[in-house]
């Protein structure tokens, strides 16, 4: 078959369904949580019920909202059997891509916190046993890895856990922040290390119940945007779970081995985070749009932009923007989806993505003049929300940094 | 194939030369006064001579008549997202860059300098069939339908070697596809089966006018409509091969728009200077100034707004696909460079401020690509393909000039220097988000 870039037509009904859920669940209440923060989207209730009706049916092809449901997906896309091993596929990864983008076209910051879709989950499913996958699975579980001292660099994260023989339990210590819906969750998936001496491979995954006595929220953080997902502080003061909470091997690898397991994670969840954007920023570029058609500017798509008005030609730039994060997205979730390497293609559609889509909502406000910049309309609103996802999942400059080590054979104490 | 024995046009041009190297350097026509005067003759005499190199005179006639034009099957379109190339593209692509690295890479320096293509070597581009990748098996053509992406795919490999030289080699098949997407049966069967013979005429599509801001939906080369045909008065811009054309499709603006005329290159009224520029030196460019050129009503190719919209946009997807080749040279090239290059103690690839560059060129390098894939697979399946056009094009302009920017940047003194390529990638990169036409896939 020749080489396609348009979305197959299996996913029309996933598309249709979640544009639907982000029409008149997410962009109906987006205002509402921007200037509520803090206070929990209860509507969201009802969808998430929905969506795991759906999942449990198959009527999604396990397709939903987040990363979380990505590994459904990945679980039940795997257990079909395929004819030709070598046949392309398009499979969870790139339904992912598709259903986290639309929902976001809807409001970045409710699909953050959509009951039982963390980011914890991808964590739990990609090294989960499957007595814990029967035990964690399908909850509501968040993600506790950055520290006020160890950001980008997770590999130097202070939290301890040690092991406690008497009572077969892990004792974890340490403070962890940037926690998202780490009060409203059921589970949290905190990063410590066994041993701070041994490095990276003695970092470990736990899972934490929620209501664990030692676990202490700290404060809930006030934000530029995406109010609607909370993002909690916590401490770990003496915070015991049980050992079979240890997510995979309880071995400290010598080398990297373990942590770059941990990494890879992230070829995974880099692509939504840049379907996420391209989700706000196609919310940009519409509205734009239409305030550009109200005021008589039509983009030509057939005269150089340098012979139209400048907002066309400015608006033909974004939009020419947009669509190169978009496919670069589909082509790093379409590697995924065929087990093709694809660290540097996840980063490259993240970079671009994030850098673009921010760059795109900022420029739309500009263009929509005071009505892109007042509350009575949703494009500042999207301006401030777009910002995290060039931060979140690796910074812009993280992303720059795995691109430019790849490519030019450096390690991490080369280029650093 | 043996190289082939220069033109009677080119031995002219050599004569010529050879004389205005004797003369100038006397020092008799300083003391004489003459260096002015004769510098003057000497420009209107080349132009002179340049205008008998070109139409050098091939006589096209029909060999055997088509009932109705012959139109191409679209390739079948699959369902599933896939950026896999067929079989075949993969074979066309692995022998045209094997020949684009090792050849075409080596004689692009001289090229640029000498501002012609060798012949050797563009004899060798046609031996791979370039002139007719988009000519239907009817007519003799080898692939089984015609196929924007096969043909962006070979531009994106010829001009990893050179752009320049990738533009001379791939302009013919601009003509051959235009004639097979929208000739009639009568111009098919005159021109289609000279494309696929062993010397396939230097043809191009005519477009881009000398005028700041120049829009090609409003030409100033004008067509008007007399008893017999049509007469065309007007000036073009940056014809690849210009002294050495055969064939052109010239756009011409008519009473109902733009449309498009096939014109044979000896027409009386056609005159050619040559008009190197900045880059793409190589294809030998030239200025076209039409004066009364009267042609047959037969040669209107067409006058459908729709074709001629179309035809813009395969050029913008052609000049894109150049782009992307010459950009991936830009990358492989600084690349090692940044790796080798030493300065306080340590190679400056160790630097971000230089390792993002080339992250960033790698990131800007892939949008193009895949945006420019996207437009030709949609023109394949037969979709409007115009929109993703242009949004190739505007990623082409900014970020082709970047990266050509950059690739000189990471270089830095050295980088200006002819001593590396990425000189001349800068000033080709800077064409391909500009030209309209001259490449049509």
């Amino acid at each position: 078959m020749p080489i396609n870039l348009e979305i197959p037509r299996k996913y029309s009904q996933l598309v249709e369904q979640a544009h639907m859920a982000a029409t008149h669940v997410f962009r109906a209440n987006s205002r509402k949580y921007d200037l509520a923060e803090h206070t929990y989207p209860k509507e969201l209730d009802m969808l998430a019920a929905m969506l795991d009706g759906m999942e449990q049916g198959g009527g999604l092809d396990g397709a939903g909202a987040t990363g979380g449901v990505a590994t459904g997906a990945a679980k039940k896309n795997g257990s079909k059997p395929e004819a030709d091993p070598n046949a392309v596929r398009n499979g969870a990864n790139l339904a992912s891509v598709l259903g986290v983008t639309e929902m976001c076209w809807g409001d970045v910051g409710l699909l953050l916190t959509m009951p039982r879709q963390g980011l914890g989950q991808a964590a739990i499913a990609a090294v989960a046993t499957p007595e814990q996958l029967a035990r964690f699975g399908g909850r509501w579980a968040a993600m506790a890895i950055t520290e006020p001292e160890a950001g980008s660099d997770s590999a130097s994260i202070r939290a301890t856990a040690a092991y406690d023989a008497d009572t077969n339990e892990y004792i974890l210590n340490g403070e962890k922040i940037f926690v998202t819906s780490g009060d409203r969750c059921e589970l949290i998936v905190v990063w410590a290390s066994l041993d701070r001496q041994a490095g990276r491979g003695a970092i470990k995954s736990f899972v934490v119940e929620r209501d664990n006595p030692g676990l202490h929220l700290d404060r809930l953080e006030h934000k530029l945007g995406i109010r609607a997902s909370d993002t909690a502080n916590f401490r770990l003061e003496d915070c015991r779970v049980p050992a079979e909470n240890l997510l995979g091997s309880a071995e400290i690898q010598t080398a990297k081995e373990g942590f770059s397991g941990v990494m890879k994670t992230f070829d995974n969840t880099r692509p939504l985070v840049a379907g996420m954007a391209i989700g706000v920023g196609r919310a940009a570029l519409e509205a734009t749009h239409e305030l550009l058609k109200e005021a008589g500017v039509k983009v030509d798509y057939n005269i150089p932009p340098h012979a139209q008005v400048g907002a066309a030609a400015e608006f033909l730039a974004l939009e020419a923007d947009w669509e190169a994060a978009r496919l670069l997205t589909l082509k790093a979730a379409w590697m995924a989806d065929n087990k093709k390497p694809n660290t540097v293609e996840a980063s490259i559609s993240k970079a671009k993505a994030g850098r673009a889509c921010t760059d795109i909502c900022l420029r739309c406000v500009a263009l929509a003049g005071t009505v892109g910049y007042s509350e009575n309309d949703l494009l500042e609103k999207w301006a401030r929300d777009v910002k995290i996802l060039d931060i979140f999942e690796g910074t812009q400059q993280i992303q720059q940094l795995v691109i430019a080590r790849q490519l030019l054979g450096k390690s991490s104490s080369e280029l650093r | 194939m043996p190289p082939q024995s220069p033109t009677l046009a080119e031995r002219g041009m050599s004569a010529g030369l050879k004389a205005i190297n004797s003369i100038a350097s006397s020092e008799l026509v300083d003391k004489a006064g003459l260096r002015k005067p004769l510098e003057q003759l000497l420009f209107s005499g080349s132009k002179q001579s340049l205008k008998a190199a070109g139409g050098a005179a091939r006589v096209f006639k029909a060999t055997s008549q088509l009932g109705k034009p012959e139109r191409q099957s679209r390739a079948k379109a699959g369902d599933l997202f896939d950026l896999t190339p067929t079989d075949e593209q993969q074979m066309l692509v692995e022998s045209v860059k094997d020949f684009s690295l090792d050849k075409i890479r080596k004689a692009a320096h001289d090229a640029d300098h000498d501002a012609a293509t060798p012949p050797a070597l563009l004899a060798t581009a046609n031996e791979l069939g370039l002139a007719m990748i988009g000519v239907p098996e009817a007519l003799g053509g080898v692939v089984e339908s015609r196929s924007a992406v096969t043909a962006a795919l070979m531009a994106e490999a010829l001009a990893e070697g050179d752009m320049g030289i990738a533009l001379a080699a791939m302009a013919p098949a601009g003509v051959s596809t235009a004639l097979s997407l929208w000739g009639t049966a009568d111009q098919q069967s005159t021109y289609l089966p000279e494309f696929v013979g062993d010397k396939p005429p230097v043809a191009a599509v005519v477009v881009a006018e000398p005028h700041g801001v120049f829009n090609p939906f409003e030409l100033k080369t004008t067509a008007r409509k007399t008893a017999s045909g049509y007469t065309l008065n007007g000036v073009k811009s940056l014809v690849p091969r210009a002294a050495e054309c055969e064939l052109l499709v010239i756009a011409a603006q008519t009473e109902n728009g733009p449309a498009l005329f096939v014109v044979e290159g000896g027409t009386p009224g056609l005159s050619i200077e040559a008009e190197p520029a900045m880059g793409l030196r190589a294809a030998a460019t030239g200025r076209l100034t039409m004066k009364t050129v009267k042609v047959p009503e037969s040669a209107l190719l067409s006058a459908d707004a729709k074709v001629y919209r179309e035809l813009i946009a395969l050029g913008r997807i052609g000049w894109a696909a150049l782009a992307v080749g010459t950009s991936q040279a830009v990358l492989d090239y600084v690349k090692v460079y940044v790796n080798d290059r030493v300065a306080f103690g340590e190679p400056i690839s160790n630097r971000q401020s230089v390792a993002f560059k080339v992250a960033d060129i790698a990131i800007e390098l892939d949008g193009i690509r895949l945006v420019t894939y996207r437009a030709a697979a949609l023109a394949d399946a037969g979709k409007d393909f115009i929109k993703q056009a242009a949004l190739a094009r505007s990623l082409t302009t900014k970020y082709g000039m970047q990266i050509g920017s950059d690739g000189v940047q990471l270089l830095g003194g050295h980088g200006y220097t002819k001593e590396h390529p990425v000189e001349r990638w800068y000033r080709d990169l800077r064409a391909a988000g500009l030209m309209e036409g001259a490449l049509v896939l």
